[in-house]
């Protein structure tokens, strides 16, 4: 393996709904050899379950596939590959649909491959018979609770099944829900054939996938300097040039948007971050203290000196279920006394629902007044009499009606409340099902991936 | 000593973990580093954001990134699937953490 050898790998796509500008600048703009695409957060599988259950070939991100249709005559020609978490709870429903994508565009020649194995879903009885408990990882609490609402499960598997379908010649790799490094680690491992026990290496690709899976997030966005951010409109998506010894520079493509410094770099690292000495993977552990950031060139930070350990004998099981319904409404409240005239709105509304027949208790009630420092209550001087504020009102409940009940009633206000209201134009709120979050953890040894690799 | 705000010499994001939200605040050299170490407490931390935050308040170093982070447990008035607030995802907490006033010795500032 040649030391000189660079591994470019870019992230397109940092949460389900990011721009389509990112993935199709990216692979017109500048050299590359892996595009990832980060699709999944913690309550999408459930979204995807109620999708699957309605049509059985739904349940994965179709954007994904439609962006696909763009980009793959590109990706052919200059030998891109693309790796992407969004296989949903229906990877197989992805596999084909990219198939018919491919044939449609007259391509051949170009091998897809699925990882299938972390919906354990259906799995559960028999898991928990065999001894796995799923408590709450955040409050210890036992499972039998929710057990009956459950809506998905599925296991954040590792780089290993990736790697496995990029050894057996896949252009495209669509996984369940893999961690999001774990698509910019396994190309790494694949490329410079990486062990699974170097856990140094491994640390650093997680710590790269960690920086990329936001997408422009360290490439100036959302960024506090951000006056000395040129070109927001072209903010080019990052791109790390990857060395084997698991070193790598932080960049984007030349004539892009954004910028790459210390401080971007160093902002998207704290992101989401909790025990920086152990950043838990399924691959390994990772140590955010040992990172060393240098500046070298403009748009270019180097990044080396990542150490890492042995992973937990665990993997984190992400388990949603159905707790509920919620809905806001709003309405605009201009001065002289907006606050006072908001809140009266707010008592007006509720006291109308329980005339109905059935009242929203009062800790079920939820009334925000937007212009009254809700965001830094505390913390910011409040105005005391604000020109206008946006009254946020809503509940929750596990009766949907209550709720439709509470949305009608929104909008009378405007005829028979007090005076200085506007700004319905968003019309009638509609009541949004709960989805409750269970982080567990699950015996490594209980989980099983399947690879499938298919050409067209 | 200048009374300054946190603004001045630092940068931060922020993000929802569960319930609550993480805030990792990087200082802009490393002798500011080593004064918000000293005197950027999580009780500071805590009293600061006592209408936001109702859990308790964790702080890890990260002396290499010159960076503090802070994880404010109970602080999206509810779990981040089921709160309504504005900010649900605790998306300004950083920005909420940099308003606060410090009283920092010149030489630091210059």
């Amino acid at each position: 393996m040649s030391q000189d050898k660079t591994v470019l790998i870019a992230n397109g796509q940092g949460f389900w709904g990011d721009s389509l500008l990112g993935p199709l600048r990216l692979v017109e703009e500048g050299p590359l050899d892996y595009l990832t695409l980060d699709y999944l957060a913690e309550v999408t599988m459930s979204i995807m379950q109620k999708q699957k259950l309605r049509n059985p070939e739904a349940g994965y991100a179709t954007d994904f596939v439609e962006m696909l249709r763009q980009i793959l005559p590109t990706c052919q020609k200059k030998g891109i590959k693309v790796i992407a978490n969004a296989g949903g709870v229906n990877p197989k429903g992805c596999l084909e649909a990219i198939q018919k994508v491919v044939k449609e565009l007259g391509m051949t020649g170009i091998k897809i491959g699925i990882v299938e194995g972390d919906d354990i879903l259906e799995q559960l009885p028999e898991l928990i018979a065999s001894g796995e408990k799923f408590k709450n990882l955040d409050n210890g609490d036992a499972v039998d609770s929710i057990l009956d609402k459950m809506s998905s499960a599925n296991v954040y598997i590792g780089a290993k099944p990736i790697v496995d379908a990029l050894a057996q010649g896949a252009d495209i790799v669509v996984t369940g829900r893999s961690t999001d490094p774990s698509l910019v680690l396994a190309p790494l491992i694949y490329e410079f054939g990486w062990s699974m026990d170097d856990f140094d290496k491994l640390a650093a690709g997680t710590v790269m996938g960690h920086i990329l899976e936001c997408g422009a997030q360290c490439t100036g966005g959302n960024y506090n300097d951000w006056r000395n951010v040129p070109d927001f409109a072209r903010i080019g998506y990052p791109v790390v040039e990857a060395k084997a010894d698991g070193t790598f520079v932080v960049t984007k493509h030349e004539g892009t948007g954004g910028l790459v410094n210390i401080d971007t770099v160093t902002s998207q690292l704290m992101y989401e971050l909790g025990d920086p000495v152990n950043y838990l993977g399924p691959d390994c552990t990772s140590d955010f203290t040992t990172i060393k950031l240098e500046q070298d060139g403009v748009n270019r930070v180097r990044v080396s000196g990542v150490k890492g350990s042995a992973p937990t004998p665990t993997y984190k099981v992400s388990m949603s279920y159905e707790d509920g319904y919620k809905i806001v409404g709003q309405l605009t409240y201009t001065g002289p006394d907006a606050i006072e005239k908001a809140n009266l709105g707010a008592a007006i509304l509720f006291e109308r629902v329980g005339m109905y027949g059935k009242p929203i208790p009062e800790a079920d009630r939820f009334v925000e007044l937007f212009g009254t420092n809700v965001c830094y209550k505390g913390i910011v001087k409040q105005e005391q009499e604000p020109s206008e504020v946006l009254l946020r009102v809503g509940a929750k409940s596990h009766d949907k009606n209550l709720l439709n009940i509470l949305a009608r009633e929104l909008a009378p206000l405007i005829t028979s409340g007090p005076v200085g209201v506007t700004g319905f134009a968003a019309g009638r709120p509609r009541p949004t099902e709960i989805v409750g979050y269970w982080p567990a953890l699950i015996d490594k040894t209980k989980v099983t991936t399947r690879v499938i690799v298919e050409e067209v | 000593m200048a009374r300054v705000q946190l603004f001045d010499v630092a940068i931060a994001r922020s993000g929802d973990k569960g319930d609550g939200s993480n805030v990792g605040i990087k200082a802009r050299t490393p002798e500011l580093y080593e004064f918000l170490r000293a005197n950027l407490t999580t009780a500071v931390v805590k009293e600061h954001f006592k209408e936001i935050c109702f859990g308790d308040v964790k702080r890890y170093e990260l002396p290499n990134l010159q960076v503090l982070n802070f994880i404010l447990e109970d602080s999206l008035g509810g779990g981040g699937t089921e709160t309504l607030i504005m900010d649900a995802q605790g998306k300004v907490h950083s920005l909420a953490l940099l308003h606060m006033e410090m009283d920092i010795p010149d030489a630091l500032l210059a």
